[in-house]
């Protein structure tokens, strides 16, 4: 099994995700994670979908998701050639006895507090996958009583774009002929 | 009228299918879409058959795309009579039928409410579809409507939904048919790349056992001139797949036959002892591979296909090649005699002579029943000799289905229709009133089997009413017969829920035993109703047939319920395992190639 994080940009148009999520589970493909927004396009939207696949099958990933008409281009963005990030948000049991603690791992972790109440902390963090694992470990004697995460976003360094390429339209072909 | 004048949207979805070059529509109307039903009384342009179920109105539409290489179009209401559209939406999907789905929706703001006859059927739809819309804009119906035809027709053919909710059809809007199409993410490839066929042009020129593998995808490509100067120029043996008979003449001596599960030994052998395979529009299904690992072992793969996801699914392919296969086909043929011209050309002839040999030592065969009853496969092997080459054949799924491709020649393409990547039973009958449709000078057969028929024979009243004169031949073993050979083979003979004739206890002994008469159900739908018991008959009812040109006419085969399917490959067996009648093994000498 190997992860490969796939850009795909896609017409932002109803029951697009629903077309995608489908054509993965009816092939037997595994999302490890999906996420959706919009793009610089107004009517593009980009999904970032980390897959574990064998090498093999990734090839039939990107030819199956290739074939749904909306689906506009597919990107493999290899992890050293990009930067990827994830959001978690975690709500840790923190008294007067362990907040300091806890404020220490959030600083040591560049993380941000963004809610106190008397006996927790909700901690936000963004790092790549690596990083908040490690952050959940460090937090994880406190005790984690809610956790949770966004999939992760990517995007290709350099100043190159991936949705470059104009989206020019197509002639409506001619009927064909009627028959005599 | 002028285009700017307001009309509703029901006005305007009739307008924009016959700006899509629309003749024929296979429907059944019902609340949702009973706006669109009212100016399609009026269009001159449109004919519209009334079926007697959403699923026969499918299947025609395939029937006719199937026949004519046109898109074949279908209309039901929201809800079941949607639902009723999965079956051979799915079948269309499978087999790359170029064909538009209209259904009617509940109004848009009922949508999710779980309304009267509502069901997502875009939801639905959308695994086993090319493409589907929901339109709920009324101003939005010319520009899916153009957008559906454009996708199911071109690249890799297949079923488009439009499904359009009663508001829009009942709305006020301007129509426009739209002059471009927004659609970004499909651009179908069809040109080959040169390097490719260079590369492919170098393997053929050096293979010694070739073998052209060709598929459904050169009859949708319309590609069967070509493909008859490749092999005329190359001498290399062709085998076509259930979804290809037809793309090349079967009376060509090159011709091996069909491969697969239940294909010719000389075919099995040509594909599993080649060292390099052409394939054409094929795509390597589980039916012709047999166990996958043990297929063809020593060949080089040369992979042609429209649909880049096809190329290495299933097998590696040495020389992928993504295009339209006129043009690939086309190409190659450029190349090849200009290698021709050069002085290089392949050395087949050993090759050609084993397989020439393999034909004739293996021919496709059959014993007629020791007791003088009737073998389904010499009334098929008639009935292909005395319609000929020229008739539509469309079948049903299960053994009738095999043995009409197997035991009628045929000569060109469009004129084998039948389900075989899905394997509906059922097919039969509707497309063949849809191919009748579309090719209405031509005589249309539907082989079908007494199983398959009860599950669709109801639109015999459709071809009566409408004047559709379709031939039907029911293979009548009175069994689920393909199901009844592998009780046979693989489950010691327990026949479970395969007879159909076979009374409960609960019956009255002494009610009559052949249920339902076919006669009599064909009279009873106002066709001809004609029987046939004894081999000495058939020709004779055959030709009673055909001479009927006004009405549908069934013809019941009464035949011998034991006939097998021969030669097989056992299901996840490999092709090396053929048998070329029960427990018997096709001989290879070793040294043969």
């Amino acid at each position: 099994m190997s992860t490969h994080t796939l850009s795909v940009l896609v017409e932002d148009k109803p029951g697009v995700l629903a077309r995608i999520a489908g054509l993965f589970s009816r092939r037997g493909f595994n999302i490890d994670s999906l996420a959706v927004g919009p793009t610089e396009h107004e009517d593009v939207s980009r999904m970032t979908i980390v897959v574990s696949v064998e090498s093999f099958p990734l090839e039939q990933v990107t030819k199956q998701l290739n074939k749904l008409v909306e689906v506009i281009k597919i990107v493999e963005l290899e992890p050293s050639q990009s930067v990827s990030r994830e959001l978690l948000m975690v709500k840790v049991r923190a008294d007067a006895t362990t907040r300091g603690q806890v404020l220490e791992c959030v600083q040591l972790f560049r993380a941000k507090v963004v809610d106190v109440a008397p006996d927790a902390v909700t901690i936000q963090a963004v790092g790549n996958a690596d990083k908040l694992a490690d952050f959940l470990r460090v937090l994880e004697p406190f005790g984690v009583r809610e956790l949770v995460q966004s999939g992760m976003v990517a995007i290709g360094r350099g100043s190159r774009s991936i949705s470059e390429r104009t989206m020019r339209p197509v002639p409506t072909p001619a009927p064909p002929p009627r028959a005599v | 009228m002028s285009q700017a004048e307001p009309i509703t949207g029901a006005q305007s979805l009739i307008r924009s299918l016959e700006h899509a070059g629309v003749e024929t529509i296979f429907g059944i109307p019902g609340g949702a879409i009973l706006p669109a039903y009212d100016p399609l009384m009026d269009s001159s342009a449109i004919r519209h058959i009334l079926v007697r179920h959403e699923q026969g109105a499918g299947h025609a539409a395939q029937g006719y795309a199937a026949a004519t290489g046109r898109v074949g179009v279908c209309m039901a209401t929201s809800g079941p009579g949607a639902t009723n559209l999965v079956t051979p939406l799915a079948d269309a999907h499978m087999d790359s039928v170029p064909m538009v789905a209209v259904t009617g929706q509940v109004g848009a703001a009922m949508i999710g409410t779980d309304a009267f006859q509502e069901a997502d059927i875009r939801g639905i739809t959308m695994p086993i579809t090319k493409h589907n819309f929901l339109v709920t804009d009324p101003a939005e119906i010319p520009q899916k409507i153009a957008e559906a035809f454009h996708i199911a027709s071109t690249g890799r053919p297949g079923p488009v939904l439009v499904d359009v909710a009663k508001s829009a059809l009942t709305a006020q809007t301007r129509f426009r048919w739209p002059t471009e199409l927004h659609l970004p993410g499909y651009r179908p490839v069809t040109k080959p790349h040169a390097k490719q066929i260079r590369e492919a042009t170098r393997l053929i020129l050096e293979a010694r056992r070739p073998v052209l593998y060709v598929g459904g995808g050169t009859i949708r490509a319309r590609a069967h001139r070509e493909l008859a100067e490749l092999a005329a120029l190359t001498g290399i043996p062709v085998v076509t797949t259930l979804m290809a008979r037809g793309a090349f003449p079967d009376s060509n001596p090159q011709h091996l036959g069909m491969p697969g599960m239940h294909g010719t030994v000389a075919a099995v052998a040509g594909l599993q002892r080649s060292d390099l395979i052409i394939s054409l529009g094929a795509r390597f299904d589980d039916r012709v591979t047999g166990n996958l690992d043990s297929f063809a072992p020593n060949a080089k793969v040369i992979h042609a296909d429209i649909d880049p996801a096809e190329i290495g699914k299933n097998r590696h392919a040495d020389v992928p090649i993504v295009g339209d296969c006129r043009e690939v086909i086309s190409d190659l043929l450029v190349a090849l005699r200009t290698a021709q011209d050069a002085g290089e050309t392949g050395d087949y002839e050993a090759w050609v002579e084993f397989l020439a040999g393999t034909k004739k030592k293996y021919p496709l065969g059959y014993d007629a029943p020791a007791d003088g009853s009737l073998a389904p496969q010499y009334v098929i092997e008639r009935l292909g000799a005395i319609a000929g080459p020229d008739a539509i054949y469309s079948s049903g799924v299960g053994q009738h289905q095999m043995w009409a491709a197997q035991f009628i020649d045929y000569e060109k393409p469009n004129t084998w229709i039948n389900s075989g990547g899905l394997g509906t039973m059922g097919y039969s009958v509707p497309a063949a009133m849809g191919a009748k449709v579309g090719c209405p000078d031509t005589t249309v057969w539907s082989i079908d089997g007494d199983g398959c028929f009860q599950m669709t024979n109801q639109e015999l009243a459709t071809c009566a009413i409408e004047g559709i004169p379709i031939k039907v031949a029911v293979i009548n073993n009175q069994s689920l017969g393909m199901v009844r050979q592998w009780q046979t083979l693989f489950y010691n003979e327990r026949y479970s829920n395969t007879d159909l004739q076979r009374q409960s206890p609960r019956v009255q002994p002494g009610t009559p035993v052949r249920v339902p008469d076919f006669e009599k159900l064909a009279e009873a739908y106002g066709c001809v109703g004609l029987s046939c018991d004894t081999p000495g008959e058939v020709d004779a009812t055959i030709a009673k047939a055909m001479e009927v040109d006004d009405v549908p006419v069934v013809v019941d085969f009464r035949v011998h319920r034991d006939a097998m399917v021969w030669p097989m490959v056992a299901a996840g067996t490999s092709n090396d395992d053929i048998k070329y009648a029960r427990d018997l093994a096709p001989e290879f000498e070793k040294d043969d190639v």
